[in-house]
């Protein structure tokens, strides 16, 4: 019996990450693969591993709209699904509540309306003059954060699902309509509407694909480095206090290192909801909740899932490119209702 | 020896003075019982002490002030078990009793050890749930829940346990078992227990000594038999306590 815990351990053994890590790059080929000239699964696998060994390309139509179109599309897409929906399940655990995520807390909306106004004020810092938009986005996912936790604490205590998701919800709205007024009043200078509401990763470079990697890799490192103190936090915060998680830092490392990714992803793909929300549910049934296996899952299963609906966007309504939101929210909204229906018969 | 002193205790919360300048030491070997009525601030000193709310005064394990400690320092140290427990996902038993071995590797990069798998196994042994080990807390009676969380603490292992109303709604087999389990504890040397109680006849039965508390402020304390006397539960609750009591068990009489 003890042999057979020890064994267990808490996160899983590297076939289980080769299986999860093959998952993804199949659906990562067939992302590219499929478009309006679709291109053989074989071809499509080939260009990308000359690409990767850097040996020279075939000069080839299909290599090119691969490697210059397509591959860093898929790769923003990839990296997107993945950072949004490793903050959802860090969201989800410290705060214990199973609806929290970015868009249903009014996160990305507020990170919206940072990038905007970075945007159309002209924003710029002098340390880092490219990065304007990207830094208030995460500023203002920061405020945003805070603003609603402190009014949620306010309202109650024990930070019940039903008030936060209330009080993100208004959070929301009201991001969102001040967005609307800046992208009316300001003429041509930025994105539609639609771009900071239901984002859209159409046109995205391999730098920005870089700068979402980085991102990834500092603070999805954070939160994946905090496994077990999210799941003494998921067992209940006091619970956290008392077997000696302090507390504060814990809370402040997460919702930093949170807005600062959801902040990247919105100021690049703009505002892509319900990723966050639905991939750590799909997960947790397969994992369950332990953070030190759910988190390194949502990468994978968050960056699958946003290319399978990034694919569905492109081929749908085919020539037409519909906003990736569009489909994220369209899943997401009905997996919503599902789990705060079964949450709320739950508790009751 | 003192192992834990409060002194000065004030607690504000709201702008209302929740606890006036409560004041209690327990000594090794020793089981503190602080009893008082609803609204008496009992639950805020429990917190006071666990660093979950903001308050004046000082309370020092064995000598040192606990602000001094680093929480999962203290941790070893002191461990709480709150009334209400509401896990919200389906960790099972084990992970949850693991929890309780968190303060003794914080970090990042800290493995297990055979001292972790040896006091999580203890501790599920000793409060029977060896067998439940791999089921889902969601699907525990309340009595199993908090024997989970009472196994966290002693996985925890820390020197003085803080309970507040620890079997509150329980029925009465998880109440003596519980009281049971806490009083072997407590038996080995170096250990005390402090507990916050609703009811008196088990702090007659557990204590040695305790606090009886009114609206914040202290009323009595000393040994058990000194605080619990008719007169000052009289003063402090405005019924006559002990008659009540002795009417209630008189009716097992005739049975």
């Amino acid at each position: 019996m003890k042999q057979v815990n020890r064994k267990r351990g808490d996160s899983f053994s590297p076939l289980v990450y080769l299986v999860f890590a093959a998952v993804m790059l199949l659906t990562l080929v067939l992302c590219v693969s499929v478009g309006s000239v679709a291109i053989p699964f074989g071809e499509t696998a080939s260009v990308i591993a000359d690409a990767l060994l850097g040996r020279e390309a075939p000069q080839t139509t299909a290599a090119s709209i691969i490697l210059s179109s397509r591959l860093p599309r898929v790769l923003c897409v990839a990296l997107t699904g993945a950072s949004l929906a490793i903050c959802g399940a860090a969201m989800q655990g410290l705060l214990k509540n199973p609806l929290a995520d970015g868009s249903t807390l009014g996160v990305a909306s507020g990170a919206s309306l940072g990038a905007v106004t970075a945007i159309a004020f002209g924003i710029t810092f002098p340390a880092l003059p490219f990065a304007g938009t990207m830094v208030m986005a995460m500023l203002f996912a920061f405020v945003s954060i805070v603003v609603i936790l402190s009014l949620a604490y306010k309202l109650d205590y024990s930070l019940s699902t039903n008030s936060i998701i209330l009080i993100g919800v208004i959070y929301s709205m009201f991001a969102s309509s001040l967005l609307s007024l800046i992208i009316t009043f300001s003429g041509d200078k930025l994105h539609s509407i639609t771009f900071w509401t239901m984002g859209s990763l159409a046109g995205t470079s391999y730098r920005n694909a870089l700068v979402l990697l980085l991102a990834l890799v500092l603070c999805g490192g954070v939160l994946l480095g905090l496994s077990r103190e999210l799941n003494a936090f998921a067992v209940g915060e006091d619970n956290a206090r008392h077997v000696g998680v302090n507390v504060r830092a814990v809370r402040l490392s997460v919702l930093i290192a949170v807005s600062a990714l959801i902040g990247v992803c919105v100021s690049i793909g703009g505002c892509i909801g319900f990723v966050g929300l639905v991939t750590p549910h799909i997960v947790r049934m397969i994992t369950g909740p332990n953070h030190a296996r759910l988190l390194p899952a949502t990468l994978f299963g968050g960056s699958t899932f946003l290319m399978l609906c990034d694919l569905a966007a492109r081929m749908v309504a085919n020539p037409l490119q519909l906003p990736i939101g569009v489909v994220t929210s369209l899943i997401g909204a009905v997996v919503f209702i599902v789990i705060f229906y079964r949450s709320g018969r739950a508790s009751a | 020896m003192r192992m834990l002193d409060v002194s000065g205790l004030h607690v504000r919360l709201g702008g209302k003075e929740i606890v006036k300048n409560a004041a209690f030491s327990v000594d090794e070997g020793g089981w503190l019982m602080i009893v008082g009525p609803n609204g008496a601030g009992k639950s805020t000193i429990v917190n006071a002490v666990s660093q979950g709310v903001p308050y004046e005064g000082t309370i020092a394990f064995r000598g040192r002030d606990v602000r001094t400690y680093k929480p999962h320092e203290l941790a070893r140290h002191v461990g709480v078990l709150s009334q209400n427990h509401s896990v919200g996902y389906a960790f099972s038993v084990e992970e949850v009793v693991r929890l309780g071995r968190y303060a003794y590797a914080p970090g990042v990069f800290s493995r297990r050890t055979d001292a972790d798998e040896a006091a999580v196994a203890d501790a599920l042994a000793l409060t029977g749930l060896t067998e439940l080990a791999a089921q889902s807390v969601l699907t525990l009676s309340g009595g199993e829940l908090q024997r989970a969380f009472l196994a966290q603490l002693f996985a925890q292992d820390p020197e003085v346990l803080i309970l507040d109303e620890p079997t509150n709604h329980l029925d009465l087999v998880y109440q003596k078992q519980a009281f049971s389990l806490i009083e072997q504890w407590r038996q080995k040397p170096g250990r005390a227990v402090v507990s916050v109680v609703h009811d008196l006849s088990l702090a007659l039965a557990y204590g040695k000594s305790a606090v009886l508390m009114d609206r914040g402020g202290v009323a009595a304390s000393g040994s058990v038999r000194e605080v619990l006397t008719a007169e000052r539960l009289r003063a402090v609750y405005g019924m006559d306590v002990k008659d009540w009591m002795q009417t209630m068990l008189r009716q097992w009489d005739d049975l």
